[in-house]
């Protein structure tokens, strides 16, 4: 409310104003809040009318409307002040920071397993680094997997969450299977498949994912905008549908279990005498499998990251970038984009596979509903916020959403506050539509939008995110 | 005439209808090689739909368009190519393309035929230098291996990439945007988009380049940087230039070849000095009735 031109309204003013607030907000109320429809014992539909929540809702309106005026009028008889949020609108991530940030970020990651152990010991360390650790970097490498085909293509892609599923499906599919098992102990030796086989289930995953990402971009490749969305959409609800429904082979709704777990290179992390803690004469404990799979996540997403960052300076990559500027141009320098946005689906799903079979190694169980439709949203959600095409930002974004939620687990404490009914995790949607809305308006290209150029000629200057396109996605 | 005797390009009965439109109709014009060949002619006469026709956004609905890397199109293997139903036939120095059976991209890539646009089309978020970088994306492609050599590191690749900065950096160096080189695309003045779009596609290594009005919205001044810009790519790099203008100083200054379109029928071709003086095209372009040309012609009318 700042300006020249501001009318005191005064508290009177105010009152009136504030009354027009909650009259709209109860004639809101009464269809929404006010007659709850229910069941009683003869399960009979009957309406509970809320009287008291009506009320609060309509006073609370009432009380924020009134405030809000009285604090514009008491903020706008000062003078205006000169700058509002352009630092942080404006906030730019030099190469050198980025670098520094890079840097700083390795060295805390590799040496965050063994500072929980410090600090929390053995006991509390499996939740800090399993819960935060490991299902933090699944969904940067998800974002970073996304980011090729969203970020740099410029192809919105609504159903990512599809290829992770075929990731974790082939993983499960072909580690368990009995028929490859006794093909492997017959060719090589009983040894082999238990302790090798997540090293060669894991790239065929991947390959797996990749083709399917080649599957989707067939009939896509005319599609732009709306449209591309709305079928990806519905490619990903097609996979988890036959996930649901091919019950021989993927067990329907109970889905996969007993998925064997990865070995340490041929050790395996039990307490036998060939296990992983005997052969280093350590202690046996579930936590060196924990450990050991914060840091193949951690390598995994740590190859998607810099196999993007070099695709980026190749040839494919600045062709992916261009298709995002102007498709048309692309076809008039003879860049074939039926190649290009086929290449962009199958490396971004390629990524998406692996982390699917790393993630099924994990949870030794997978079933339909960890590939839901929110699961896309979510990863898509960690580009956007993170700035499309920023490597960084998308970490950034994945670590404040994935890390959110897991946080909002630990404040068990708001039910001394709320009563043993209140679940914080249950906010967690209510949350990220919060977190976005803001993000949104004070960053509407993302945590970093700017965009680096891939070489130069005297000095590299970032290229600010209003003049770079979104693409036809 | 060189656009008889060596066509780079023939367009023979060209006609594109858009339903019941009928945009171009029954055109048939050479370009020369070599030359500069102007198309002009009132708006909607359908020159852009000439242009999306060669550079194959738009499929024609009839004729046909060869492109004769030497200049020399035998006609008996241009018909045997047309029977043929391949898309383009190599013979040692010669190659011709069939146009109208391409895809864009291959017309670009193959054919060897670039082009600009009416509004342009910069990869306005990406730097000048990145632009004229994407626009040499075949032949670095081939250098990185298809990709997986360049993503081990090869040296080829490595030293393509150097060669495809100094192409670049001449012709910045061309158009007086070496300063401006690590600046984004979209950042550019106006008249400084046009040239660079203009240096981008002489980057794809074209043999025809395809110019959708390139003097549109220049100042004077401008203008004849443009002019000299052009002459200096057909001088110097034996490029030949098919271009749209309404800037009649452009045209007439120089072109080689100027070739006038009116309702999608071509009203007249030869020289610039022959156009100017056609009393059709000075009919069309002062709009006199069909019974009037021949007064003009004589010179009763202005």
């Amino acid at each position: 409310m700042a300006g020249g031109q501001h009318q005191p309204i005064g508290v009177l003013g105010a009152a009136l104003d504030a009354c027009k607030t909650a009259l709209l907000a109860f004639g809101l109320c009464v269809p929404i809040v006010l007659l709850r429809t229910d069941q009683d014992i003869s399960n009979q539909l009957i309406l509970v009318p809320r009287p008291g929540l009506t009320l609060a809702l309509v006073a609370i309106a009432f009380a924020s409307r009134f405030i809000w005026l009285l604090a514009a009028d008491w903020h706008g008889r000062r003078p205006a002040r000169v700058a509002r949020v352009p630092v942080l609108a404006g906030m730019t991530l030099s190469p050198e920071a980025a670098r520094r940030f890079a840097v700083g970020g390795l060295i805390f990651l590799f040496a965050y397993p063994m500072l929980s152990l410090a600090l929390v010991g053995p006991a509390g360390s499996i939740k800090w680094i399993d819960n935060f650790g490991i299902q933090i970097l699944i969904y940067v490498m998800l974002g970073w997997g996304l980011n090729i085909v969203v970020g740099l293509a410029g192809l919105l892609d609504l159903g990512y969450v599809a290829f992770y599923a075929v990731g974790a499906y082939a993983y499960a599919l072909l580690a368990s299977n009995d028929v490859v098992k006794d093909f492997m102990a017959e060719l090589i030796g009983p040894w082999f498949w238990p302790a090798w086989g997540f090293w060669i289930c894991l790239p065929v995953a991947g390959i797996l994912a990749a083709f399917w990402g080649i599957i989707l971009g067939f009939p896509v490749l005319r599609l732009r905008g709306d449209y591309l969305a709305i079928v990806t959409l519905a490619f990903g609800e097609i996979i988890r549908l036959i996930l649901i429904n091919w019950v021989d082979v993927t067990g329907g709704y109970a889905g996969i279990s007993g998925i064997p777990r990865p070995s340490f290179f041929g050790l395996p992390f039990n307490a036998t005498e060939d296990g992983f803690a005997a052969t280093f004469g350590l202690e046996f404990t579930p936590l060196h499998r924990t450990i050991f799979l914060f840091y193949l996540i951690l390598v995994l997403a740590l190859i998607t990251n810099v196999v993007t960052i070099r695709l980026r300076r190749l040839p494919v990559g600045r062709a992916w970038e261009a298709l995002r500027e102007d498709e048309i141009a692309c076809r008039s320098l003879g860049i074939n984009t039926t190649n290009t946005k086929l290449t962009a689906f199958a490396i971004g799903a390629g990524f998406g596979g692996f982390a699917g079979a790393f993630f099924a190694a994990r949870q030794n169980f997978i079933s339909p509903e960890s590939f839901t439709f929110l699961e896309s949203a979510v990863i898509l959600a960690i580009v956007v916020l993170g700035g499309m095409g920023s490597q960084i930002g998308v970490a950034i974004a994945a670590i404040a959403m994935i890390g959110g939620t897991e946080l909002l687990r630990e404040l068990e404490w708001l039910k001394h506050i709320f009563g043993a009914d209140f679940d914080p995790t249950q906010y967690r949607m209510l949350l990220f539509g919060l977190a976005m809305v803001i993000i949104m308006i004070w960053r509407p290209r993302g945590l970093i939008a700017n965009r680096q150029p891939t070489l130069f000629l005297a000095t590299r200057r970032a290229i600010s995110g209003d003049l770079v396109k979104e693409g036809h996605g | 005439m060189r656009w008889e005797e060596a066509p780079l390009l023939e367009i023979e009965h060209l006609t594109m209808r858009f339903g019941g439109l009928v945009a171009v109709n029954d055109v048939s014009f050479g370009a020369g090689r070599g030359d500069i060949t102007a198309i002009i002619g009132p708006n909607g006469a359908g020159k852009t739909t000439v242009f999306n026709c060669i550079t194959g956004f738009y499929k024609p609905t009839s004729g046909r368009m060869v492109m004769s890397h030497t200049g020399n199109a035998v006609s008996d293997e241009v018909a045997a190519l047309t029977l043929s139903g391949a898309r383009y036939a190599r013979r040692g120095e010669n190659a011709l393309f069939l146009l109208e059976r391409m895809p864009d991209h291959e017309i670009a890539a193959k054919a060897r035929v670039a082009r600009t646009f009416q509004n342009i089309r910069l990869f306005t978020g990406m730097t000048a230098l990145e632009n004229l970088i994407v626009a040499q994306h075949n032949t670095l492609m081939d250098a990185s291996g298809w990709t997986v050599l360049g993503l081990i590191g090869l040296p080829r690749y490595t030293r393509a990439e150097r060669a495809a900065i100094e192409r670049a950096r001449y012709w910045l160096d061309l158009i007086g945007l070496t300063a401006r080189a690590d600046d984004s695309a979209g950042s550019l003045p106006y008249g400084d988009q046009r040239r660079l779009e203009i240096a981008r596609a002489m980057c794809s290594d074209p043999l025809l380049l395809c110019l959708d009005e390139p003097a549109a919205g220049l100042n004077p001044r401008e203008s004849a940087e443009l002019n000299r810009l052009l002459k200096t790519i057909q001088r110097e790099h034996g490029t030949s230039i098919l271009l749209i203008e309404h800037d009649m100083s452009v045209v007439m200054e120089i072109s080689d070849h100027v070739i006038v379109l009116e309702y999608g029928i071509k009203i007249s071709d030869g020289t610039a000095e022959h156009v100017r003086n056609d009393p059709k095209v000075i009919a069309a372009y002062l709009g006199v009735g069909d019974d009037e040309v021949e007064a003009v012609a004589k010179g009763e009318l202005p």
